[in-house]
């Protein structure tokens, strides 16, 4: 009974369909984008095909961020992304060292998954890096792309599309490996699999 | 205080975004005033100091008629001043002349000294005009060009194989206005739109078109519906990439293909392997590192296709970013199973 009344409730239904569409759009692009990154005649993905889907799944991808960023405007749940700038650093130190050290001494979290404060300070700054830096980024310069006409020409002596390309995919890299740590990370909960259930249920279950 | 303030990070971006947009209207509006003058200056052609020219002042005997687009004559007869109107093709323009290959000449180089003489006499219009391999063929001056490879590519070419005779040279280079591009110039997108021009002018004005032809000019911008961000590829590929045999050795390729064997995947330039690598983007690339120095011309070459993998040296450093981090992980839950 105890235990039970443990489980908090911090995944509405919103954000758990709205996670599922974005985990699902992010490996429809990171595959069909390295496919067209390192697309030469006669590879198996075709170049056509790989192009159409990771454009529609862009474009699926940017109504998705809409719906998260209006989401987290005006529902409480944007407060989690707000980070207390006093102290954050060292609230960071505490988390690295858990994860590198304390975790392994079987010491508690420093920073338990409360209704106030979902995420621990290492979650949030990589959150909101991911979330509000490199997707926007990521959209607004596949845009670009989608458009050419509308990028800058030049910029400093570069070209403006190849930059915007450049930068697209330097993006898209970052967020790759920011998703495989972050499936990683998932698996650090009451047991393995505790977390991913969470995302589908909505209740966390606590260490 | 203000490290209390409740600010979300969305209404930060929000902000943000909006400086942005702002800024970027900004730079656009100022990106295209510059290259409007610069458009204007590249129609605008330089004026030239005749007195350079050794046989410039032998050739303003015929260019004082030639040379613009009206020319006066004593009638012998009437024994009064005529003045005409120039055939638009016989009008030779000083100014892109004395910039073109040719400038050195004297135009008895070429044409009959009969010429001299006016009225001309009929029989000279059936002077037979020389190809580029009646000079340049077998001169060691001239090795570097591959004149005979290219005459070769030429006669296997469509256009030869269509039309054989009355197809020459000519079509495409006038030896009075022709002006080496390729190797000579720094900017991609000038000898880009310059070469394609040549193509244009025939695939592109019906008048030239039909001079060999009886055929209808099929719509260009139609046939090529089917390429995405058709401007783009316009402004920024030469029609001989896609159209023409492409061969390592040379700068410009002059076997032309028949239609159907022309390139439509868009794999074959947006690759590692692309095809835009064998000629003029090659050329560019050894040009630039030789000129800005190996990353500076790497980097600021304007050689690039989007999209496909270009740069070895990102690809390496994501490759072992993306290792390290997969260690990581696998250290990590390592120590945890085992704990």
């Amino acid at each position: 009974m105890n235990h039970q009344s443990e489980r908090l409730y911090l995944y509405p239904v919103w954000i758990r369909i709205w996670h599922m569409a974005n985990a699902l759009l992010c490996l429809t692009l990171i595959v069909t984008g390295l496919s067209i990154q390192f697309s030469n005649p006669g590879t198996v993905v075709k170049f056509k095909a790989a192009v159409t889907v990771h454009n529609l799944a862009g474009i699926l991808l940017t109504i998705s961020y809409a719906i998260f960023f209006i989401g987290n405007l005006f529902t409480a749940n944007g407060a989690h992304y707000v980070i207390p700038v006093r102290g954050f650093l060292s609230r960071l130190q505490k988390q690295f060292y858990y994860y590198t050290i304390g975790l392994f001494k079987k010491e508690n979290p420093p920073f338990p998954v409360t209704e106030e404060d979902k995420f621990n300070p290492l979650q949030q700054a990589t959150y909101v890096l991911l979330m509000y830096v490199l997707v926007p980024f990521v959209v607004l310069s596949g845009w670009g792309l989608l458009f050419p006409e509308i990028t800058v020409n030049s910029f400093m002596g570069f070209s403006g599309l190849d930059l915007t390309d450049l930068l697209h995919i330097v993006a898209g890299f970052a967020i790759s490996i920011i998703m495989c740590v972050h499936v990683y990370f998932c698996t650090i909960g009451k047991n393995p699999f505790s977390n991913f259930k969470s995302m589908i249920n909505g209740y966390h279950e606590p260490h | 205080m203000i490290y209390k303030a409740n600010i979300r990070p969305a209404w930060v971006v929000l902000v943000l975004l909006m400086v942005f947009t702002l800024a970027f209207s900004l730079v656009n509006t100022s990106d295209l005033e510059t290259s409007k003058t610069s458009q204007t200056e590249q129609i605008k052609p330089p004026k030239i100091d005749l007195s350079k020219f050794k046989n410039a002042a032998e050739n303003e005997n015929c260019l004082k008629c030639h040379g613009q687009s009206k020319y006066s004559y004593e009638n012998v007869e009437s024994k009064q001043t005529v003045t005409k109107r120039m055939y638009a093709e016989l009008i030779m323009n000083r100014d892109v002349f004395y910039v073109s290959n040719h400038r050195e000449f004297k135009c008895t180089d070429c044409h009959s000294e009969d010429y001299a003489t006016f009225p001309h006499a009929g029989n000279l219009r059936m002077e037979a005009k020389a190809n580029c391999i009646d000079c340049h063929g077998g001169d060691e001056k001239y090795a570097k060009f591959k004149f005979e490879k290219i005459e070769s590519e030429f006669q296997s070419s469509i256009h030869s194989q269509t039309h054989s005779k009355d197809f020459t040279c000519w079509m495409c280079h006038n030896a009075h206005t022709y002006k080496i591009n390729a190797r000579t110039n720094d900017n991609l997108k000038e000898t880009i739109t310059y070469d394609n021009l040549i193509c244009l002018n025939c695939h592109g004005d019906v008048d030239n078109y039909q001079l060999l032809t009886d055929k209808k000019k099929p719509n260009i911008l139609q046939k090529h519906e089917w390429l995405p961000n058709q401007a783009s590829h316009f402004t920024n590929v030469r029609c001989i990439e896609c159209h023409a045999q492409n061969d390592d050795t040379l700068v410009v390729a002059h076997h032309i293909m028949p239609k159907k064997s022309a390139v439509r995947k868009c794999e074959s330039c947006h690759s590692k392997n692309s095809i835009l690598y064998a000629s003029l983007y090659k050329h560019q690339v050894s040009e630039s590192i030789q000129k800005k120095g190996f990353v500076k011309g790497l980097l600021l070459g304007e050689t690039t296709t989007i999209g496909p993998d270009k740069s070895n040296m990102l690809n390496i450093l994501s490759l072992i970013i993306f290792a390290l981090t997969f260690v990581a992980i696998f250290i990590h839950a390592a120590l945890r199973i085992k704990k």
